[in-house]
């Protein structure tokens, strides 16, 4: 057991996206080295091994909307477990991308059933059927939503992806126990 | 010529008769955001950003369509007018489907521009996902439904300017949109000189040149203005 620190404890979660933000986050190269002087990173796809996500949380970046059961409950969770969630890039932001199938419906019925039938079985080459593993493959949600339709969210972080200068701009001042100020094009232009 | 004295944010200004609110506000060196209205073209008062706040009355106008009078007061930035224009332009993300990611205005396009001007972070109001088209039937351009905000540039521009009017708005609500001639599709509509000024004015990348890719768009957006100049004052570009 290591002594406990007064870091923030500092989270990142991918949720559906194409994890350009994480890779954005990664270009922050040299400040990486900083940003680990103050906090620990206690979960995260590009940064930690750990695979439940823990509790008492300060802070999390979440790429990625919520696509999936997986995605979900995962966003769930989440905000339960941690003081300041943050929207990280376009798709946690408006749903961008990965809802375009939100698109591909019939009627007044939501895109799941179309985009699977689409997908498995008017485009198969052969043995057309539906994905079915309950437990291993994660059931698509009806709809597509941005992260905030499904939690509350503390702060919004717009950009596909969002600039590692934006990335910083916006968590340098958290360190400090401040509040980003997220105005103007340099951090809040989407694409 | 005869002036109207008027003030903007309790900045005293003089504009010619026959001026716009849009314009005192402009001579105030105030920043107003707007979308519909272009330099050249009929204002129509569509987008609802220009809201001014009349100090008299305390009613909202579009300052693009109302006419500057003598002793006018306008107030601009009142927390109220803010939060409508916020609104207003979460509502216009929420109506259509923008994805700046690969759209072919990104990093040129008005509304990309006025979301940062108001300050959006995010939209509070669900994205509706409508159901839309896009119509490639012309050969050098295309319009995609789906990035349209019925703005009218491209209406006015091509009657007003060219002359030719193949746009025109059908329906109404949900259902509104631009069509091309008696509702055909665009590469068929022979009123069509291809003089790409539709392309040139639209605000976002619902027009666009087939030639131009993700973050491609180069808008022409003085276009229409050079054109009138050109034409009423036989100012050329030029000169």
């Amino acid at each position: 057991m290591t002594a406990p620190t007064n870091k923030l404890r500092f989270a990142t979660v991918w949720l559906a996206g194409c994890s350009g933000c994480h890779m954005s986050f990664l270009d922050l190269d040299e400040w990486l080295f900083e940003l680990a002087e103050h906090v620990d990173v206690v979960f995260s796809p590009v940064a930690s091994d750990i695979k439940a996500y823990p509790e008492q949380v300060d802070v999390c970046l979440v790429e990625g909307a919520v696509a999936n059961a997986d995605n979900l409950e995962l966003a769930l969770q989440l905000r339960q477990r941690t003081r300041m969630v943050i929207s990280f890039g376009d798709c946690a932001v408006t749903g961008n991308v990965p809802a375009l199938r939100n698109l591909w419906s019939d009627g007044d019925q939501a895109s799941r059933q179309a985009v699977l039938e689409r997908a498995y079985v008017e485009l198969a080459d052969s043995g057309a059927q539906h994905p079915h593993a309950p437990g291993i493959v994660p059931e698509l949600l009806e709809r597509v939503r941005p992260l905030h339709e499904v939690i509350p969210v503390d702060l919004y972080l717009p950009g596909c992806p969002p600039s590692a200068e934006r990335i910083r701009a916006a968590i340098e001042p958290l360190l400090k126990g401040e509040l980003p100020a997220m105005d103007g094009r340099a951090m809040l232009k989407f694409g | 010529m005869s002036v109207h004295t008027l003030t903007v944010d309790g900045i005293e200004v003089a504009v010619p008769e026959g001026a716009s609110l849009l314009d005192a506000v402009r001579a105030a060196g105030v920043e107003l955001p707007t979308l519909c209205h272009l330099d050249g073209l009929t204002p129509v008062g569509a987008c609802r950003l220009c809201l001014v706040e009349m100090e008299s009355s305390g009613h909202l106008q579009p300052a693009c369509a109302t006419a500057a009078g003598e002793g006018m007061a306008v107030l601009t930035q009142t927390p109220q007018l803010q939060h409508y224009r916020r609104m207003a332009v979460e509502l216009f993300f929420a109506e259509g489907n923008h994805v700046c990611a690969f759209c072919v205005a990104n990093g040129n396009c008005e509304l990309q521009d006025v979301a940062v001007a108001v300050g959006m972070d995010h939209s509070r109001f669900p994205y509706q996902y409508p159901h839309r088209r896009v119509d490639a039937s012309h050969p050098q351009f295309a319009i995609d439904h789906h990035r349209c905000i019925l703005c009218t540039r491209c209406v006015r521009v091509c009657d007003e300017i060219e002359g030719a009017h193949v746009w025109d708005v059908a329906n109404r609500g949900g259902e509104c949109s631009i069509i091309a001639g008696l509702d055909q599709p665009w590469g068929e509509v022979q009123a069509c000189t291809s003089c790409g000024k539709c392309v040139d004015v639209c605000p976002t990348g619902a027009i666009f040149r087939k030639d131009d890719t993700t973050a491609e768009k180069q808008a022409n957006r003085e276009r229409p203005q050079l054109l009138r100049s050109a034409r009423e004052q036989h100012q050329w570009q030029n000169q």
